[in-house]
């Protein structure tokens, strides 16, 4: 401690530049550094050639049905008819309906637990969340179908009574029929969207929760000194400091709404139509169409249905990206010192 | 406020001055006087609250049967709270200004939405239970498996037993890969490094969301159709491995970054070597946050339903082994049970979802008490 450096003499001599440190490292280290690195890669390649192999599969498919293939709404291997223009509108509008339920739901949830819950529910709400994304698709899948259908179709009905004349809200039978044909409106793309958004829920609520607890707290302090209320530091305050989170996380509960199988799966009964009626039974979605129909798959029905994985695979992808980038953006100062 | 009006009621506490003997004759305590309290949710509030709710209830009540019937208990709760917006938004506009009012209706909106959340959650943990318990009451249903049964038999023949064996065994082949590889995947993001390592960092975080069914599909076609291995839960695992890594490293990764860098570099100039470093100060410290990341990627891996169906297929049996033959596992079984739409097989079915939720369960108690014992920041 008391030994006093004197600073090292410039070295005289021909070169200016410092010289370059080169610490030989311990065999262990060597070995160490080799063996992380090439499990990084390792892993890299793995997780790539998942898409490599989507991509490479779907040749044969794209050669066979060119653009068709994106045109066609019938699934029929039997007739050569083979498209996923039905598959892809399905797959998007059970996301869709799922984040229009989810977005608000998790954003209330998420602003609740940082700026209105009392301590004591704060920390143990946290918990629910997360347990809430642990929960198997399946089971939602069950509640979905036995407890949620059965009220849910009632207000299907309400809607297409009442708003039927806005196409998504229409559905083709006699929403007034004394006894009214409960089956037209089961296994809907509204029912299967609610479902979903019990899994994006929770992915959604965990990415927003963190960031909002993050905003300065500094900033919180000074709007309530200027006599703002909750609502005025969260709007003045949080959300502004969040937009960024907000996106990124509705965005990866998108990610997860697209691809989800289980639930999907139990709740829809297969349709190849192009439809906005969201009220109506019958819809398929990419995941669901790939599950129910790999089985009894020939060769190139499996490269149709590997092709239509392949345009899933890019879609989530894209969706992802862009939500891990604008998270990433809109986060500060990760990592900790001491 | 509260305690700058009672600042000057204390004079004595100033000239007191420092203790110096202890012999000295002991003042009379001052008295402490509690800040009076503030709340900012005052009875009148309450009053107002609760007579909003109650008075928008008895209008809904009233005015529902004629103008909205048939939009069922849903309809019926939207329409409750839209009443109960106007009519709150009337009572607090009396006394207080147009901000507290918005504050309010946010304020009750945002208690209203976490409530729902919490019902959702509850009553799906409620049901499973409700509608398997008819199913777990049998020993049967956990010692025997389901070969040579068919599913309208009745609940006290067979069991789930082939289906516990499959996700325990799926699972944890899959946590024996997938761990070594996503924690290592972490340490190189996060201590080795490289030029490599945006780019992995970034598939990593993009995979984290991969569809199931497309691991499974993946699996399915090279393992499968191209190499000819059948069905298995050897399989299962591959592709389970396959969602479970990027979740482990991701999570991995920000809880080995929040190790502070303080104990490395104390490491580093005791003169430890950067592997010494990794394994004796930077692992052990992340140990609940890596622990977690286990955790969570366990529980997704246990709800995966699209792949066993892909790449193993439901068999009836019980079965150790995970090569060769097919392998049930809970999900899988549940998603089975309900396509057979038996009610006595849809009450199996949700026996199974019952067990599966309990196994979750206990995860998820094991996360809470990793993270509060070690207290690291999640």
């Amino acid at each position: 401690m008391t030994t006093v450096l004197t600073p090292p003499a410039p070295v005289s001599g021909s070169g200016k530049a410092p010289r370059q440190l080169r610490p030989s490292r311990e065999p262990s280290d060597r070995i160490f550094h080799g063996t992380v690195t090439g499990i990084g890669l390792f892993v890299l390649v793995i997780i790539a050639s998942i898409g490599i192999f989507l991509g490479y599969q779907s040749i044969p498919t794209f050669r066979h049905y060119g653009l068709g293939f994106f045109t066609q709404t019938q699934w029929l291997p039997e007739l050569d008819k083979i498209g996923i223009a039905a598959v892809l509108i399905g797959t998007v509008e059970v996301a869709l309906v799922a984040m229009v339920v989810a977005f608000p739901l998790a954003l209330m949830l998420a602003l609740f637990i940082t700026d209105y819950a009392p301590k004591v529910v704060k920390g143990w709400l946290i918990s629910v969340v997360d347990l809430m994304a642990a929960v198997p698709s399946i089971i939602y899948g069950l509640w979905a179908v036995f407890l949620l259908q059965p009220h849910a179709i009632k207000l299907s009905r309400w809607l297409s009574q009442h708003l039927g004349w806005i196409p998504i809200f229409h559905v083709n039978t006699d929403p007034n029929a004394a006894v009214w044909q409960q089956s037209r409106y089961t296994s809907s793309v509204f029912i299967a969207g609610l479902a979903v958004s019990m899994m994006a829920i929770p992915l959604a609520c965990a990415v927003m929760r963190a960031v909002f607890d993050q905003a300065p707290l500094g900033e919180r302090e000074a709007a309530m000194a200027l006599g703002g209320t909750r609502l005025g530091v969260a709007r003045t305050v949080v959300l502004p400091f969040a937009k960024g989170s907000i996106i990124g996380g509705t965005m990866l509960a998108l990610g997860r709404a697209l691809g989800e199988t289980a639930a999907v799966l139990i709740i829809i009964s297969p349709a190849y139509e192009i439809k906005a009626r969201i009220l109506e039974a019958g819809t398929q979605t990419t995941s669901a169409l790939i599950a129910a129909n790999f089985g009894n798959a020939t060769k190139s029905q499996l490269s149709a249905l590997l092709t239509a994985g392949f345009v899933l695979f890019l879609i989530t992808l894209i969706v992802n990206s862009v939500a891990a980038v604008v998270i990433r953006r809109s986060r500060s100062g990760a990592g900790t010192e001491i | 406020m509260a305690t700058i009006q009672s600042l000057p009621t204390r004079p004595a506490e100033a000239d007191l001055g420092p203790d110096d003997g202890g012999d000295r004759p002991v003042a009379p305590k001052p008295k402490v006087r509690k800040p009076r309290r503030t709340p900012n949710f005052t009875a009148e509030d309450w009053i107002s609250l609760i007579g909003s709710v109650l008075s928008s209830l008895a209008f809904v009540t009233i005015v529902y049967e004629h103008i909205l019937d048939g939009s069922g208990t849903i309809g019926f709760g939207l329409c409750w709270y839209a009443a109960f917006l106007v009519v709150y938004a009337a009572v607090v506009s009396v006394v207080h200004p147009r901000p507290i009012v918005l504050e309010r209706l946010v304020a009750s909106t945002l208690y209203l939405a976490a409530a729902l959340v919490l019902f959702a959650l509850g009553s799906t943990v409620f049901y499973i239970f409700a509608q398997g318990w008819r199913a777990l009451v049998h020993v049967n249903f956990f010692t025997h498996d389901m070969s040579g049964v068919s599913p309208t038999a009745p609940l006290n023949q067979g069991g789930i037993l082939h289906a516990i064996v499959g996700t325990v065994e799926e699972v944890g082949i899959a946590v024996a890969i997938s761990v070594p590889l996503g924690i290592g995947t972490a340490v190189y993001l996060t201590e080795v490094g490289g030029r490599a390592s945006s780019l992995v960092r970034t598939v990593v975080e993009a995979m984290t969301a991969l569809p199931e069914i497309l691991a499974g599909l993946f699996v399915y076609v090279l393992l499968i159709v191209e190499f000819g291995f059948s069905k298995s839960g050897m399989a299962v695992s591959v592709a389970m491995t396959i969602t479970m890594i990027p979740i482990i490293a991701r999570a991995g990764e920000v809880a080995l970054r929040v190790v502070p860098s303080g104990l490395r570099e104390a490491s580093t100039a005791l003169g430890a070597t950067h592997w010494k470093t990794v394994w004796g100060v930077v692992l052990p410290s992340a140990r609940a946050g890596l622990a977690t990341a286990t955790i969570l990627a366990v529980a997704r891996g246990i709800g995966e339903t699209a792949i066993p169906l892909i790449v193993s297929g439901a068999s009836s049996f019980l079965t150790f082994n995970p090569l060769n033959v097919p392998m049930n596992s809970l999900p899988l079984f549940i998603y089975t049970a309900y396509t057979t739409h038996e009610p006595l097989a849809i009450t199996r079915a949700f026996g199974a979802a019952s067990v599966l939720m309990v196994m979750v369960l206990l995860l998820f108690v094991a996360i809470r008490i990793l993270v509060r014992q070690k207290g690291v920041r999640r």
